[in-house]
């Protein structure tokens, strides 16, 4: 190649870049702003957001998906290409934290405000809200009101359980849990035993098992604790008011002494600074702001999830599906088990 | 002039696929014990069933409503020759969710088997379940026939009607002389057609993950995205490339050794034959049965979630969604078959086999998974970035290094649906140009025309409803395409795809199913254009 069309070459290369420039990112150049990555849903992150930009005047721009972003910003190499993520599980969070992707924060806000259990101790990840995964049984066909995860692999459900893809973080979490209760043996053990009971191959979402209780092809499902609340008031599609009316909510491993007491498998929605971050400072302010009253209480009320500042109620409806015992398992550790509890997974077969 | 670039070109089109295989050589740890030892015979045998099933229902489809709608006269054969094309507009993870609903225990079919039966609950009764293998094949193969009756179709119009008469008068019947005849010449088209769809089907997730059915992209999926292990997720991308390799390679030995161009040009348009009574009863279930499966029914179940969402809706948003659909599509389908033309074209001309089979590894993108091709393409960009930013840093831009030039612009997804759907364009164009003697370029040439102008003088004109097929298919796809988009888009950028995605991302499709009509709706434009264009006389009717 010549001289000169390599000049043609780079100069028209510098045409289109202006142009792109010019088209996707003139975001970019605005003064106080902030890009966010979001895992979390866009009808409950937009309401939080409008609030904030309108309260300090800061600029939001966000990208939501479902799949792939940490992935995206480790690919990027530190290049500048979003200031936070924002994640639904504890699995992806840390996996993003060991990656080597988080920036170390200190703030005397988010100290208060969060406690201690619900943050990295280094201050890279953050959690906003906590939820439980509990299990949902049938008010017409199930008599008890209390169970155990262990349980759930008692021959006697035998065809009766309904759960979502054993790959989906929120199972990979649960079974992350059991695998720090009780080993990897027994997990696996009580992960065979639980496909054996499952009334048919996992699919669907969470919600789909509770209304597979509805239509009675199963009486247990394993589904997170808001998704109750959702189908509860949801005033557009009336027919999942009375999936809900076929379930009561049980919190498992409630009573008791030990692990058969320790309480229900807690994960939670969380966020973390990305290294590097061009708006670190607004991105600091961001977090506290989701960790404020305000915030909270708007979590708390439209997404029926647990507030992780204490001060803050949880909702009415919430508090009418019983009391919360939580299970006390730093989710640093439930993070840790991550990996093997999705091996375990394709071990037993559970997807099949 | 030609050589070079067509290499060049090709090359820059399968960088993000060689990325994937560079990544595949460095996995965060050896995956493979874990994954024999475990799911990766299910990975196997489901994606293998799969694409038996989704081909042989596909062929069977797309073939036989071709064939009916071309050689026979029944009632409704003209509308039913456009409105087979229809579920082409339909992405597969719309088409999945309306069958599920459609299907549902709550359904009118359900509830009415349990009035009938008097039964409660779903477990005091059979029925079959759709979210499974069988559902899966179904849902595919209903959106993914038009591929292969569009093929089909164009292969039997333009077929040599004196040979199909010939056959006839030396005592064929109609049945043999379509399958001793009309089938094996419109073999490599139909083919064309059937690789398009299997190669959709390969990289489908949406429906795929919805229905339990575990192919090796959801492998894939869970391995680089929830396990982490990228290198593994980029090995296991390359089984499914053996599996696209295969297909490349059956496709050639389908075509092998024949040329299918006509040596006469003293062919007539066809009369299509009278059908009546019993066989011209059953034509019309035939033809009409997959317009309904695929279009109308899940449509009805589309309008009938939206009812109660009309009101809610922010149609000045939908204005600017659809501008982007619009622009990005745009944009990739004229690049696509620009591209697609040129190579072709390249490979015409020079017959160098280099360029053919560096054009087909580039087509292998349609199979792989969209958000695995993002990151393919976003990984490669960020490359082209690091040292087009240290170029700009060298001429005293500040910072240049650290921006996303290309990577964090529209740009990326373009290019993505460019690598995407390169193997739609140059199917599509390839087989026109297979169409055309060779003799006509040699007596081009021995007229004094030059390599330019043999394609803008002979070639173009000839070509051009395959042209058309390309850049409509590849503008349709585009605008299905969603999981690639979600990734690569800039911030505050979204289409209408991203836009069903971001009102359904509370699991509640009912929400997007307005959206949802409205990327239908919009598809259904080129669907009419092309419809229009196969109407056309070929170029053959003595012009």
């Amino acid at each position: 190649m010549s001289i000169i069309s390599k000049n043609k070459f780079s100069k028209s290369a510098l045409g289109l870049t202006a142009l792109i420039a010019s088209l996707g990112s003139d975001a970019a150049m605005a003064a106080e702003q902030i890009n966010i990555y979001s895992y979390r849903q866009p009808f409950l992150m937009q309401p939080i957001i409008d609030q904030f930009e309108a309260d300090t005047g800061i600029i939001v721009n966000s990208i939501y998906a479902n799949k792939g972003l940490v992935e995206k910003v480790k690919a990027a190499k530190g290049k500048d290409i979003a200031d936070l993520i924002l994640t639904v599980d504890i699995g992806r969070l840390i996996g993003a934290v060991d990656a080597g992707l988080a920036a170390e924060i200190n703030s005397d806000i988010l100290t208060a405000n969060i406690p201690a259990e619900f943050r990295d101790p280094d201050g890279k990840w953050f959690g906003i809200t906590s939820r439980s995964r509990v299990v949902y049984a049938s008010k017409e066909r199930v008599a008890q009101n209390n169970i155990t995860y262990e349980e759930l692999a008692d021959p006697k459900w035998r065809g009766k359980i309904c759960i979502r893809s054993g790959q989906h973080a929120y199972n990979l979490a649960l079974f992350a849990s059991m695998i720090a209760h009780h080993g990897e043996a027994e997990a696996q053990k009580w992960l065979e035993g639980l496909k054996a009971n499952l009334a048919h191959s996992p699919k669907g979402n969470d919600r789909a098992q509770a209304k597979s209780i509805y239509n009675g092809e199963c009486d247990l499902a394993i589904a997170n604790t808001y998704y109750m609340g959702k189908m509860q008031t949801n005033e557009k599609n009336p027919e999942q008011k009375d999936w809900a009316q076929a379930i009561k909510v049980i919190f498992p491993n409630a009573q008791g002494e030990g692990l058969a007491g320790r309480g229900a498998h807690m994960n939670l929605s969380g966020v973390m600074v990305v290294k590097g971050a061009k708006n670190k400072a607004n991105a600091v302010k961001f977090i506290e702001y989701l960790s404020n009253d305000k915030a909270q209480a708007l979590y708390a009320e439209a997404n029926f999830e647990y507030p992780v500042k204490v001060d803050v109620e949880v909702s009415e409806l919430v508090q009418s599906w019983g009391a919360l015992k939580a299970d006390k398992l730093p989710l640093a550790t439930i993070a840790a088990h991550r990996k093997r509890a999705s091996e375990l997974v394709d071990i037993v077969k559970f997807d099949d | 002039m030609w050589l070079l670039p067509a290499v060049f070109m090709a090359f820059f089109l399968i960088a993000p696929i060689l990325t994937i295989f560079n990544l595949a050589f460095y996995p965060e740890e050896n995956i493979w014990p874990h994954l024999y030892n475990t799911v990766l015979g299910g990975y196997i045998y489901d994606t293998l069933i799969l694409i038996i099933g989704v081909g042989s229902t596909t062929l069977l489809i797309g073939v036989s409503t071709a064939w009916l709608v071309t050689m026979y006269e029944f009632p409704g054969r003209k509308i039913a020759s456009r409105l087979l094309l229809l579920p082409l507009a339909m992405p597969s993870y719309i088409i999945a969710y309306c069958y599920v609903e459609i299907f549902d225990y709550s359904s009118i079919i359900q509830t009415t088997v349990r009035d009938i039966g008097g039964f409660e609950l779903a477990r005091d009764y059979w029925f079959f379940e759709i979210r499974s293998m069988g559902g899966a094949i179904f849902v595919l193969s209903i959106v993914l026939y038009p591929y292969v009756y569009l093929t089909s179709r164009a292969a039997f119009l333009q077929q040599n009607t004196s040979m199909l008469e010939a056959a006839r008068m030396l005592g064929h019947s109609a049945h043999s002389t379509f399958f001793k005849i009309a089938l094996p010449m419109a073999r490599p088209a139909i083919f064309v057609g059937l690789t398009l769809a299997l190669m959709e089907s390969l990289n489908d997730v949406g429906a795929v993950e919805f229905f339990g059915v575990n192919t090796l992209t959801v492998g894939i999926y869970s391995t680089w995205l929830g396990r982490g292990n990228m290198g593994g997720g980029a090995q296991i991308a390359l089984i499914l490339l053996g599996f696209i390799f295969l297909l490349i390679v059956a496709e050639k030995w389908a075509r092998r050794g024949a040329s299918y161009s006509h040596t006469t040009r003293r062919i007539r348009p066809i009369t299509p034959e009278k059908l009546q009574n019993w066989p011209a009863f059953w034509a019309v279930i035939i033809c009409y049965l997959p317009i309904i499966l695929g279009f109308v029914l899940p449509v009805i179940q589309l309008v009938s979630d939206s009812i109660e969402f009309v009101d809610d809706t922010d149609y000045v948003a939908f204005i600017g969604y659809a501008q982007n659909s619009l622009m990005l599509s745009g944009a990739a389908a004229g690049l696509a078959v620009g591209i697609g033309l040129f190579l072709s074209y390249s490979e015409r001309i020079f017959n160098v086999k280099l360029v053919g089979w560096i054009a087909k590894l580039a087509s292998v993108g349609y199979a792989i998974p969209g958000v695995i091709l993002g990151l393919g393409i976003f990984i490669s960009l960020i490359a082209f970035d690091d040292v087009f930013g240290t170029m700009l840093e060298f001429f005293g831009v500040a910072n240049a290094s650290s921006e996303m030039w290309l990577s964090g612009s529209i740009f990326a997804i373009i290019f993505a649906y460019l690598v995407r759907f390169l193997a739609v364009s140059y199917g599509a164009i390839e087989t026109g140009f297979g169409k055309i003697p060779t003799s006509y370029d040699h007596a081009a040439q021995s007229l004094g025309h030059n390599k330019t102008s043999i394609l803008g003088k002979i070639h173009l004109p000839l070509i051009r409803p395959a042209l058309a097929t390309a850049l409509i298919l590849t503008f349709i796809d585009s605008m299905k395409e969603l999981p690639a988009t979600l990734i690569l888009r800039p911030f505050n950028f979204d289409t209408l795809a991203t836009h069903v995605y971001e009102i359904a991302s509370l699991e509640i499709f009912e929400e997007a199913a307005i959206s949802a009509l409205l990327i239908v709706v919009i598809g259904l434009i080129p669907v009419h254009i092309l419809n229009h264009m196969m109407k056309v006389p070929t170029w053959r009717d003595g012009r």
